[in-house]
């Protein structure tokens, strides 16, 4: 198999370079070490500066492959996969990782069946086989219960998604050099079948829970839609994002982009906050691969706890208000 | 107008056991249920059905006994049911899987919208729908918060991602998988019950979907799960119990310390 190198693939919003990409060149930078290849980044995009394309060497890419076209102002499945797929198939990268965001969910399972290539979805640990030089895939399955080793032996290239935020990007370094290829596709792969009419952005503070570094989560313990408030100001505050329990939710304190759990988000911050959250299967499956959890409760059996770095048994109407008033303090808010 | 909504049965259980050999779920001993998001798939349907009239034809791709997951489609509002199932299909991988199904869904022929929960339960990757749409090379949306509208030549869908939500024309024909946020599933009704009892479900095999061998089941698939472990569930964290005013500000000062630490303030 004469395939060679490691991919990943950037994301940007209206331009400007999302943080996932810098995350994924983290992880495909240990990779490509491993490998002695090349670290890519394959970026589509309309009008991104060379500014951003930079950005993405100097967090650690060798080279960025870039697609310029008005298609990509907006996400379409169509022109992406095709463009994606026509790429891997001029420049076969033996290993493309993807963000598990909307868009790489989106796209990379649809490449794989194009490519003929194994995909593994949602990893939250990558390595490389001694010997084999095989991408070595772990990943959480069965509501969190289990989790999978997974290779593609026969396959180029190797395919995986990975949680966002499940890892820190590396610290940008300004000097490093490397190649931008601007790349020139045919029309025929940049056709869409779908065609977006409006944008409604997320006007709701703190919606974007998958995303982010710190999330705040209440649950039906905060026992009043005013109450949870007191969720929604702690993570004002720290400038996270809300969670809820499918109780608030369905309480209607929270709206259900906010639910945490098997039939809401996965989340993967780098701190989750949560009270009055007794920890069901169901939202714990949400939040074991958040990087350090802070868990208040009442109830000292609460199952929470069992997955807490640190457990406070405590009212949370005493205990909250007084974290908020010492957090105002410290942060001068 | 034909909608096709594939369905996948699940373990109802969260304690499911995997064979440690070949990788594969043991499904002796577990109830199996329809997985919990594909029945807003079905409900999808059965809304898209009385508003714009045609038929549903659920499928799944499972052991025998997942005529069961078909019936209860049924039951709730599915027109018919059809199951492939071989011993040739077992073990696969997304891949495989979402080759067997546009090859079943190519066969039933003539169909203007599919419809797919958002991710099973259980495996859990989500790639199965667009899978499915790339082996068809139609279009399709993920994340389908609303179907606005239908036409002759299109369907207008709202998708929700990350900092908002998208809304789209569509071609038709055209697959979409939507989120829990699209409706409130239905119970079966008498009607449907009865109905579902006496349904006849065809089983298709390779033959019956002229499906290439080496893309079935295990070897089909280029994936091969070569490790099953049990996380540790437990973190084994710090436990405080505070009582006083006084060992509840300790407590405060602690998570601060702790957020410093974590570089998150
Ligand atoms: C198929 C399925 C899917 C599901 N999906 C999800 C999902 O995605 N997300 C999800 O969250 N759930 C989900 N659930 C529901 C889940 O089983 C639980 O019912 C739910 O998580 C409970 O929410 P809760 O913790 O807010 O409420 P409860 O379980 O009622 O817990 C409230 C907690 O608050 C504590 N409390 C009370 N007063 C105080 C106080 N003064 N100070 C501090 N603590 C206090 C209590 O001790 C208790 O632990 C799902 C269930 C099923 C069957
Ligand atoms: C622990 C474990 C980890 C796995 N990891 C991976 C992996 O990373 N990559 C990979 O390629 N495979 C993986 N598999 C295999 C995968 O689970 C199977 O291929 C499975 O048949 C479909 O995937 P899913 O459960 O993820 O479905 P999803 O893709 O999550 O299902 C989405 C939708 O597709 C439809 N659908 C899915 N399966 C069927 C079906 N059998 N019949 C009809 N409709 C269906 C339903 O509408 C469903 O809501 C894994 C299996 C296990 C046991």
């Amino acid at each position: 198999m004469d395939y060679k190198g490691v991919w990943i693939l950037g994301e940007q919003d209206r331009g400007k370079v999302q943080t996932v990409s810098y995350e994924l060149l983290k992880r495909g930078k240990t990779l490509a070490e491993k490998l002695n290849v090349d670290l890519v980044a394959v970026l589509l995009g309309y009008q991104v500066s060379p500014a951003e394309l930079e950005s993405l060497i100097h967090y650690g890419a060798d080279k960025v492959v870039y697609v310029d076209d008005p298609v990509f102002g907006n996400f379409l499945p169509d022109p992406y996969i095709n463009s994606l797929t026509k790429l891997i198939d001029k420049y076969k990268p033996e290993i493309l990782i993807a963000s598990a965001t909307s868009t790489g969910r989106t796209v990379a399972p649809a490449i794989a069946i194009k490519c003929h290539a194994g995909l593994t979805a949602d990893c939250t640990g990558l390595d490389i086989e001694e010997g084999s030089r095989n991408l070595i895939q772990t990943r959480p399955a069965i509501g969190g219960n289990i989790l999978a080793t997974i290779k593609s032996p026969d396959h180029r290239p190797q395919m995986a998604t990975v949680r966002p935020h499940s890892n820190q990007p590396m610290d940008p370094d300004p000097t490093r050099k490397g190649e931008v290829i601007y790349e020139k596709l045919e029309a025929k792969f940049l056709k869409s079948r779908s065609r977006q009419v409006a944008f409604i952005e997320m006007k709701e503070e703190g919606a974007n829970i998958q995303d982010a570094e710190i999330v705040i989560a209440g649950g039906k313990g905060c026992k009043t839609e005013e109450n949870f408030k007191m969720i929604t100001e702690l993570a004002k505050i720290l400038n996270g994002a809300v969670g809820a329990s499918r109780e608030a939710v369905d309480l209607g304190w929270a709206k259900y982009p906010h639910q945490v759990g098997l039939s809401g988000k996965t989340v993967s911050p780098s701190m989750y906050l949560c009270a009055g959250i007794s920890g069901a299967v169901q939202h714990l499956a949400g939040i074991k691969t958040a990087q350090n959890i802070v868990a208040i409760n009442s109830d000292p059996d609460a199952q929470i706890f069992q997955l807490a770095d640190i457990a406070v048994e405590a009212d949370m109407f005493e205990f909250l208000p007084m974290l908020i008033e010492k957090l105002k303090a410290r942060l001068n808010k | 107008m034909k909608i096709i909504v594939p369905i996948k049965q699940v373990p109802e259980t969260s304690n499911v056991k995997m064979d440690p050999e070949t990788g594969t779920m043991i499904r002796t001993g577990v109830e199996p249920i329809v997985n919990p998001l594909d029945l807003y798939a079905i409900e999808e349907a059965v809304r898209l059905k009385n508003q714009y009239g045609g038929e549903i034809v659920a499928v799944t791709m499972g052991p025998p006994s997942a005529h069961k997951a078909l019936r209860e489609a049924i039951s709730m509002g599915c027109d018919e049911g059809i199951l492939l199932s071989d011993k040739k299909f077992a073990g696969a991988d997304t891949w495989s899987t979402s080759y067997v199904l546009s090859k079943a869904i190519e066969k039933i022929g003539n169909f203007d919208i599919i419809l797919c929960g958002e991710r099973a339960t259980d495996g859990d990757t989500g790639q199965v729908g667009p899978g499915i749409a790339a082996w068809l090379n139609i279009p399709f949306s993920t994340y389908v918060s609303q179907i606005s509208e239908v036409t002759e030549t299109k369907v207008t869908v709202k998708r929700i991602v990350e900092n908002g939500y998208q809304l789209l024309d569509v071609e038709r024909p055209t697959l979409i998988t939507v989120v829990k946020e699209i409706n409130f599933p239905r119970l079966p009704t008498l009607d449907g019950k009865i109905k579902a009892k006496q349904a006849e479900i065809p089983v298709w095999g390779p033959e019956e979907i002229t499906a290439e061998s080496e893309h079935l089941g295990l070897k089909g698939s280029p994936t091969r799960v070569v490790k099953i472990s049990t996380p540790k569930v437990s973190r084994d964290g710090e436990r405080f119990s505070p009582k006083t005013d006084g060992e509840m500000e300790e407590v405060v000062d602690c998570i601060i310390r702790f957020f410093e630490e974590k570089e998150i303030i």
